[in-house]
């Protein structure tokens, strides 16, 4: 393996430092903060409730809705607030890598909503909502077959490395965020943007697969703090 | 093979134990092994595995006793907001029978009412009745609302948490099982029994809960600590089973069973059913001179004792 140190001093198999907290929010119900590298994420959940939007509601089981949103200050460049082509993707794909997880066959006809609203941002922002929003989830007390969590591998300089930070994803070969439920080992959410040889491929995603694994030990805790006593 | 103890807390995912074990509520079953699928606390029972969550949405049941508010006054029901992913209604019959009136004359928006789950339809739809004990509109007080699975707790063993802080709060006090409380009283104790709600909900998993709570009321309003009493040997247990919610069922029950006795008394003093019904001709005779419809609940009342 290579002992090749990285520009923010990572070894390649290293994640940035992460902090999870779980239940910040005191009018929704269910909630989480994180925070990793530069990225600062708050995600809030509501539900499950009387699905107002009829075309919807499914008669045998709940919907869930994301919505990811970057704040115009969460980037070096001013963004332009409102949803645009990418977090109307991101909210997409995000629900779809929770979905697998939700058992919500005892509250049909009911809607679960998402908020994912990206504070600051540095790389890897649709892999930290992902995983913020899955403690939320969780703290909101909505049944699931496991917590899901994301993590990202990818190729720089020639070496594929684990958790791009900004700087790594635009000056490097390629990125592959993963999600997935650890107990089980599915994959919820593989994406790929670059150009890998195959053995490269495989290599990210079992690296990435590593990362999720670490993650999810630090959701874990998240969820354990808040609700054990003493 | 067991990896939890009673009580533990428990987050979605965690394997709790092997194949022997039976998957309770909370619970699923995943190659060979039962997984908790909420964050919660352990409940061990016989080699059947529970989890009772921390947080949770009411979701109606019949029978239920809930308190709602109207959300909105439409032809001939209410709806009825009850806390809850869904919404329930109070059909205009089940108040007035019969009779039409206003409606928004006795119920309008913005009115909080115990109410019964009489019936959930197929989409979970709640139809919602009055008929029971203190059943109807609140005049005043404060709503508090809980988690609803933390209800039992609130309650107590046959009600010992719930009677002695209305004991000492002199407040009123109705807990709906959808997690709504309604408190009416002096507005400092309002305030008091409000706090004391959102204690027992946050340490609902501890145990010797109500002396706890029992100290901090008698220090609350007395002042100093209640006086030793003689050793109650009743250890408290974890309440987690459903107690019967403040006996309303019990109550209702016995309610029904005085009536129909009751009805049972009258119908002996009853006079022959021919009678009744040559005096009822006779009475509609004198009014118009025909056998009206008009006054159906008396004939079908006739109809009903044969």
């Amino acid at each position: 393996m290579s002992d090749l140190i990285r520009d923010d001093g990572r070894k390649f198999d290293e994640l940035r430092p992460i902090k999870i907290e779980a239940g910040v929010l005191e009018r929704a119900d269910g909630s989480a903060y994180l925070e990793v590298g530069g990225n600062k994420i708050l995600v809030a959940v509501y539900g499950p409730r009387e699905s107002y939007i009829r075309r919807l509601l499914e008669p045998n089981t709940g919907v869930i809705r994301c919505r990811y949103n970057m704040a115009p200050f969460s980037v070096d460049d001013r963004k332009r607030p409102g949803p645009d082509r990418r977090s109307s993707e991101i909210s997409k794909i995000t629900a779809d890598a929770l979905r697998p997880a939700l058992m919500l066959e005892n509250y049909p006809r009911s809607m679960i909503d998402v908020y994912i609203e990206v504070i600051e941002a540095e790389g890897g922002t649709r892999c930290a909502g992902i995983t913020a929003a899955s403690v939320a989830l969780v703290d909101a007390g909505i049944p699931m077959k496991d917590i899901v969590v994301g993590c990202a591998a990818g190729k720089v300089y020639d070496e594929i490395v684990l958790d791009l930070s900004e700087k790594e994803d635009k000056e490097g070969q390629a990125d592959v965020p993963i999600a997935m439920m650890p107990r089980t080992g599915e994959i919820t959410l593989l994406q790929s943007d670059g150009n890998l040889t195959e053995e490269e491929f495989a290599k990210a995603i079992d690296l990435a697969m590593e990362g999720c694994r670490k993650v999810n030990e630090i959701q874990k805790e998240a969820l354990m703090k808040k609700y054990s006593i003493e | 093979m067991i990896h939890v103890e009673n009580k533990d807390l428990v987050i979605p995912g965690q394997i709790l134990a092997d194949d022997e074990y039976y998957s309770g509520r909370g619970t699923f079953k995943e190659n060979g092994k039962v997984c908790s699928s909420l964050l919660g606390r352990v409940s061990l029972r016989n080699k059947k595995i529970r989890v009772i969550p921390l947080k949770s949405k009411y979701v109606p049941k019949k029978g239920d006793v809930v308190i709602g508010k109207i959300k909105d006054v439409r032809f001939s029901m209410w709806d009825v907001d009850i806390n809850s992913p869904y919404s329930g209604i109070l059909p205009a019959f089940e108040v007035f029978g019969r009779e039409k009136k206003e409606l928004n004359r006795v119920f309008d928006v913005g009115d909080v009412l115990f109410l019964r789950v009489v019936e959930v339809d197929e989409i979970k739809k709640a139809k919602l009745g009055l008929k029971g004990r203190g059943m109807g509109k609140f005049k005043g007080g404060i709503i508090v609302d809980i988690a609803p699975t933390k209800v039992p707790r609130l309650i107590g063993k046959k009600g010992s948490m719930i009677n002695m802080i209305k004991d000492k709060t002199k407040c009123k006090i109705v807990v709906g099982q959808n997690g709504l409380v309604w408190v009416k009283g002096n507005e400092d104790m309002e305030q008091l029994t409000r706090e004391i709600i959102h204690l027992i909900e946050a340490e609902a998993h501890t145990s010797g809960l109500t002396n706890k709570i029992k100290n901090k009321l008698y220090l609350a309003i007395d002042g100093e600590l209640p006086p030793e009493e003689v050793e109650e040997v009743e250890e408290e247990e974890f309440v987690l089973e459903k107690p019967k919610l403040q006996n309303f069922k019990e109550e209702l029950e016995e309610e029904e069973r005085e009536e129909e006795e009751r009805q049972k008394e009258e119908k002996k003093d009853k006079p022959d059913i021919g009678e009744v019904i040559e005096e009822f001709k006779r009475k509609n005779k004198s009014k118009d001179g025909s056998l009206s419809y008009g006054d159906n609940s008396n004939n079908s009342f006739i109809l009903n004792n044969k």
